[in-house]
């Protein structure tokens, strides 16, 4: 599968799960599915059928709540079975509405933000002083970069001189109750990265050539890598795209069709 | 019990590599032993504890058990949720570490009171919760703590406390350690009121009193069957805690003896109230505020035996 067609089935799969799950933040979800796509198909080493291969390179979403996105990416890459999907947020389900371990190919729970780039930067400490070969990637979320963790983070990794460690943000600039520039400035946010000490690529979030270019390795020797992605939120549906609300609302029957069609899909 | 604790950690560290230890940028002149024999499995965090508790999660996600070593509060409270998540959710090794339990600090006042923290970290799943009561028995839940799968808290007094233990106890996570027998009341006491306490017994033995002293070390778990013995054959227990009376082992005893089929017992829990400490002062100071555990213990058997009388 190209990281194209990983892209199109991660979206058509989460629309598909939100939508049977009558679950929220499926504009999260669409954001994030180039980046998951490029990560699974071209970057990070791993083995689906033997998720916890010691040498497997380390992917940390601390975005939690694009569960659906991430359970998509590991389904179709062969993680687990897709009719899994069938079941996200249902009763007894292992799929819960945030990223849950147990479920083959996730490294760490998450779904509080801010947990994310520590525990990454615990991951990448452990394979610099080991020596080890695997390298370690952290997605974040705007809301990520407004909580103090990441910065306590954020100054370690840089520290440390962690260049196994990878941080994508994904920059969508758009948080729980609107743009990010009326929340709470995270702008300039690549300079911060960088005053943090931090090798910083900023790239189209969309855009999978450049986001392939951006992951192969680290943007300075020596140092951690911030690659800013910059995203559209609900990217892919049109009447999704750039909407606060799609943090939120599960499509209708009409919607999710509409939604599918645009993306090729008979639904 | 903090030189105990460093001892004890680089002993295991020697025959362990898989331990780690990381400061939140506390510990001068204690941690040095640890960092100079294994500077590759020690990090200084900064003053940093969510991060330093993150950290711990990933270098145990990578196959590591790791030591976090803090002070009062801060390794526990104010990374909540960072142990509660990745650590606890995940049923992690990495054994976080406070020193200063209690009043211990008492002069620095109530930012450094750890007085809620046993409560706190005993509502976590899965989470064993160590209060040792001298340096020995520091010295063997180190041990205990470095080898057993899950995370474990565990809350240490400062610097100076005195040897209880003549010689190095049979010491099990989860099971109490029996100090003195005695047939009026049971005296259970946790982490640094231990001394205190059997000190206590001795002189209550004097005035007639006999006293039961149990070591609970461990308050999660909580060993059921020692205080189920208590209440059955003394007919009362004292529960002795360096901590609030909310949450901590004066709770998680009564939890025991509710639940207890027949455990009818007479029962009190010396222990700080529950409020602000707004005066400034040693830990002796500080302790008039939860009365007189003397005079308590005293009226208690009294009582109890005028009733029987």
């Amino acid at each position: 599968m190209s990281s194209n067609d990983l892209a199109r089935r991660i979206r058509v799969d989460s629309l598909r799960t939100v939508h049977k799950a009558r679950a929220s933040h499926i504009g999260s979800s669409l954001s994030i599915a180039d980046i998951l796509a490029v990560l699974y198909e071209d970057i990070l080493r791993s083995r689906p059928a033997e998720p916890a291969w010691p040498d497997r390179d380390r992917l940390i979403v601390s975005k939690g709540h694009a569960a659906a996105a991430v359970y998509a990416a590991l389904a179709n890459r062969g993680f687990f079975p897709r009719d899994w999907l069938d079941t996200y947020c249902a009763d007894g389900s292992r799929l819960a509405g945030h990223i849950t371990h147990g479920v083959p190919g996730v490294e760490l729970s998450t779904g509080s933000l801010g947990h994310g780039l520590p525990v990454a930067a615990g991951l990448a400490v452990a394979a610099h002083r080991g020596a080890l070969s695997w390298r370690v990637f952290a997605l974040l979320s705007d809301g990520d970069c407004d909580e103090g963790s990441t910065w306590e983070a954020a100054l370690f990794a840089a520290h440390h001189r962690l260049e196994k460690l990878t941080a994508i943000v994904d920059y969508n600039r758009i948080q729980g109750f609107g743009r990010v520039g009326e929340v709470l400035e995270l702008d300039p946010l690549g300079d911060k990265w960088r005053a943090f000490g931090w090798g910083v690529v900023e790239v189209d979030g969309h855009d999978h050539g450049a986001l392939r270019t951006a992951l192969e390795g680290p943007a300075q020797a020596g140092r951690p890598t911030a690659v800013i992605a910059h995203t559209v939120k609900g990217k892919g549906v049109g009447f999704m795209e750039d909407r606060l609300e799609w943090h939120y609302k599960s499509p209708t029957d009409e919607q999710l069709l509409h939604a599918l069609r645009g993306l090729g899909e008979d639904g | 019990m903090r030189t105990a604790f460093i001892e004890a950690l680089c002993r295991r560290a020697a025959v362990d590599p898989r331990v780690w230890l990381l400061t939140g940028d506390l510990g001068w002149s204690v941690l040095e032993k640890f960092s100079n024999a294994h500077p590759g499995r020690y990090l200084n965090m900064g003053v940093a504890e969510q991060n330093m508790t993150g950290v711990a999660a990933g270098l145990a996600l990578a196959g590591n058990v790791v030591f976090v070593y803090s002070i009062a509060n801060f390794p526990t409270l104010r990374c909540l949720e960072q142990i509660r998540n990745d650590v606890a959710y995940h049923a992690l090794p990495v054994k976080i570490v406070a020193v200063g339990g209690g009043l211990a600090y008492g002069t620095h006042g109530y930012s450094h009171h750890a007085v809620e923290d046993l409560a706190v970290l005993r509502a976590l799943p899965g989470m064993t919760v160590v209060a040792p009561g001298d340096p020995l028995e520091t010295a063997a839940a180190v041990e205990a703590a470095a080898q057993m799968p899950g995370p474990c808290y565990l809350r240490l007094g400062k610097a100076g406390e005195p040897r209880v233990h003549a010689r190095p106890p049979e010491f099990a996570v989860g099971k109490a350690i029996r100090m003195r027998d005695g047939t009026d009341v049971t005296l259970i006491s946790i982490g640094g009121m231990l001394a205190g306490t059997c000190e206590l017994a001795r002189r209550l033995a004097d005035r007639g009193i006999s006293c039961r002293v149990e070591s609970m070390h461990t308050l999660k778990p909580l060993d059921d069957e020692t205080v189920r013995a208590a209440a059955r054959e003394t007919g009362a227990i004292v529960t002795v805690e360096e901590h609030g009376i909310v949450g901590g082992l004066g709770t998680a005893v009564a939890e025991v003896l509710a639940g207890a089929e027949g455990a009818h017992c007479a029962f009190r829990r010396f222990a700080l109230p529950d409020e602000v400490f707004h005066r400034t002062g040693s830990a002796a100071y500080l302790w008039r505020a939860a009365g007189d555990l003397e005079q308590l213990v005293v009226e208690m058997v009294s009582s109890r035996r005028r009733k029987a009388g």
